[in-house]
């Protein structure tokens, strides 16, 4: 009652302290439930011991031994980690250095560059889709290659989205560098290359981690491009679990689905303890 | 060949962005194991030609020197020179032992001795008890004497400091400057700093450059920059003057003559003065070398000619007081209405109370006080 009482009073605050205010915490916390409630449905039900997914029977694990006895899901959750992957590391190459020309240097039709480096980002992703299939097949594109050869395709489209956002997120972050750590390097006798490697690159990383994340994300849960890459026997994680939508939505996918909520987040929190290590302990 | 005492050689030096020349043919000598400070207002140059020694800038013309070797087209990772930079520049993501030591590896220092170098050049700035600190778990002064000893370590011919002391507040600025010179003597490397503040460069200086638009006004000792000024920008740069615009009339080799129609009156110099009469001069008196008289009898105001002849007398009113404590402002406004700033120290607990405002007073100074200047 006590409790509920302070919960209720209303305390002096400052003009700006608006997290004191109680209809400002009330609507965050409508906005985190509008954001969460879906997700939080589908981690539920797919501890659910029933096949159909609205009414609650019981606690099960019986799905996930599914998923991972369903060797077409498998296999599509195996080729989305391995196109995600694969696209990340090529991004971050790819994004980084673009990054660092955009920052460090000048030169003509620099400014147009820079703008198309965001044109993947807000080109529908339809016409991208629509692109990148039209593309291939004029390159006429073998289409019957080995795994994981035959997921080429995949990876290029995912890398031509995906490497914007790093070069974007590692070019805000070369924003705050402050060129004096160059020149206190070089005038300490470094060469070019040891003061890049020595002193940018350590204050790129933040950026690099974050940009690397987002590629990853991007590229496991992209349908709509992967969709027009794709040929006809690959297969990723989203087209597939769309496939077994289009005849119901079974617990099989919400426990698939959890799967890789687990690993985004477990990557996001890598992330950021990568981002902010622990303060070391001194004496 | 160069003078073995010479230790940076700055010979017509030029450098321009576009048509703009930021510095314009400066040549100047620093000496080994002086302390220099290169002064002047923002956008003098002075941060241009500091850059120019260390290396981040090449000349458009002239020569630069260290120790009689032409440097000026040697990149500055390999010149004998380190530069403690404006904001420290230590390194985030390294402790202050591996900041010190960073310089190091490339001069093939063998590892053993590396780490008696860092240690001692940590002791040095009195930080060899934080090695194993990371710089956002220090102060901005510790991290300046992280900067310090960075540098320090690699025993540079010499140290470039570049505005050392802006970023530090008021009380530690102060302490910084009696540990910077004790430093410079200790280590017996030449500094060299570039400042916008003057009290910072005649505290700490053996020897300034003061710069104005890319040109060096004067380079001298502080007290003669101060005492002997070479012209009005530095004059009125440094410390505080009474300027007043007129021109000589008696021009003699034991005495002068000066007259100002602002100042109403002529001043009269007990000694000759140099350089050639000319329509733009003035003269300088500074604040502190004028004694404020109480004016209590009545009569009429003494004529110049009147006065003694090794000393000026003006009348004024006192219009405006600012008491600082260990001294007090006073401005004293003339009968031209024009003002004249006289400082007086207060050295006792009383003196501030002897004036007040709209006191009636004489002004007077010796004929060895005030400084012809020209532009």
């Amino acid at each position: 009652m006590a409790s509920l009482q302070r919960f209720f009073k209303r305390e002096p605050r400052a003009p700006l302290e608006y997290i004191k205010s109680f209809r400002l915490r009330a609507w965050i916390g409508a906005v985190l439930l509008f954001l969460y409630a879906p997700l939080l449905v589908l981690i539920v039900f797919s501890f659910n011991d029933s096949k159909r997914t609205i009414v609650w029977k019981g606690f099960t694990f019986k799905w996930y031994s599914k998923v991972f006895e369903n060797e077409g899901l498998r296999e599509a959750l195996g080729n989305s980690l391995f196109i995600a992957v694969a696209c990340t590391a090529v991004s971050v190459l790819l994004g980084t250095l673009a990054a660092f020309v955009l920052w460090r240097f000048k030169f003509p039709l620099k400014g147009l560059l820079e703008s198309g480096l965001n044109l993947p980002i807000v080109v529908p992703e339809i016409c991208m889709g629509v692109g990148v299939l039209m593309f291939f097949a004029w390159l006429k594109w073998p289409n019957d290659m080995p795994w994981p050869l035959n997921l080429s395709q995949i990876i290029i489209a995912h890398i031509t989205f995906a490497f914007p956002f790093v070069a974007i997120v590692v070019r805000a972050r070369l924003e705050s560098f402050n060129k004096e750590y160059e020149m206190a390097a070089l005038d300490l006798g470094a060469s070019q290359w040891q003061a890049f490697k020595d002193v940018i690159v350590p204050h790129m990383a933040p950026g690099i981690v974050a940009g690397a994340l987002l590629a990853f994300t991007l590229s496991l849960d992209d349908f709509v491009i992967t969709f027009f890459a794709s040929g006809p026997g690959t297969v990723t994680f989203p087209i597939k679990v769309y496939s077994m939508v289009r005849f119901s939505v079974t617990p099989e996918v919400n426990a698939a689905s959890t799967i890789i909520i687990l690993i985004t987040v477990l990557a996001t929190v890598a992330a950021m303890r990568l981002q902010n290590p622990p303060k070391p302990t001194t004496n | 060949m160069a003078n073995d005492d010479v230790i940076i050689k700055i010979e017509n030096v030029t450098k321009r962005y576009g048509k703009v020349a930021a510095v314009d043919n400066v040549s100047l000598e620093i000496k080994r194991g002086e302390f220099f400070a290169l002064l002047g207002p923002s956008g003098c140059g002075k941060t241009t030609l500091l850059r120019m020694i260390a290396g981040f800038e090449v000349p458009t013309e002239g020569k630069i020197f260290i120790d009689g070797v032409d440097v000026s087209n040697v990149p500055p990772n390999k010149r004998p020179i380190n530069t403690v930079f404006q904001s420290y520049a230590v390194f985030p993501h390294m402790s202050v032992f591996d900041n010190v030591a960073y310089g190091l590896q490339f001069d093939n220092v063998p590892k053993a001795d590396q780490y008696q170098r860092v240690m001692a050049a940590l002791a040095d700035v009195k930080l060899d008890h934080l090695a194993d600190r990371k710089p956002d778990q220090m102060s901005g002064g510790q991290r300046q004497r992280v900067a310090l000893a960075r540098a320090l370590v690699k025993r540079p011919k010499v140290l470039l400091l570049d505005e050392p002391l802006s970023a530090l507040d008021a009380k530690l600025r102060e302490a910084m400057r009696f540990e910077l010179t004790a430093l410079q003597e200790k280590v017996g490397v030449t500094f060299v700093m570039v400042t916008h503040d003057q009290d910072e460069a005649l505290a700490m200086a053996d020897r300034c450059a003061v710069m104005e638009r890319g040109r060096l006004m004067q380079t001298a000792n502080p007290s003669s920059l101060y005492e002997f000024p070479s012209n009005r920008f530095v004059a009125d740069f440094i410390g505080s003057v009474n300027l007043f615009a007129g021109k000589l009339v008696v021009d003699e080799p034991s005495h002068a003559q000066f007259y100002s129609e602002e100042l109403g009156g002529k001043v009269f110099f007990d000694h000759g003065v140099s350089g050639a009469a000319n329509e733009n001069m003035w003269v300088g008196i500074r604040p502190e070398k004028i004694e404020m008289i109480k004016h209590v009898k009545k009569g009429p105001t003494p004529a110049m000619e009147d006065c003694p002849p090794d000393c000026n007398v003006f009348k004024g009113v006192i219009k405006q007081i600012s008491y600082l404590g260990s001294e007090s402002v006073y401005e004293v406004m003339l009968p031209n209405e024009r003002i004249m700033r006289v400082t007086r120290p207060n050295l006792s607990r009383w003196d501030q109370e002897d004036f007040t405002w709209d006191d009636e007073v004489w002004l007077c100074f010796h004929g060895d006080s005030p400084v012809l200047l020209q532009n």
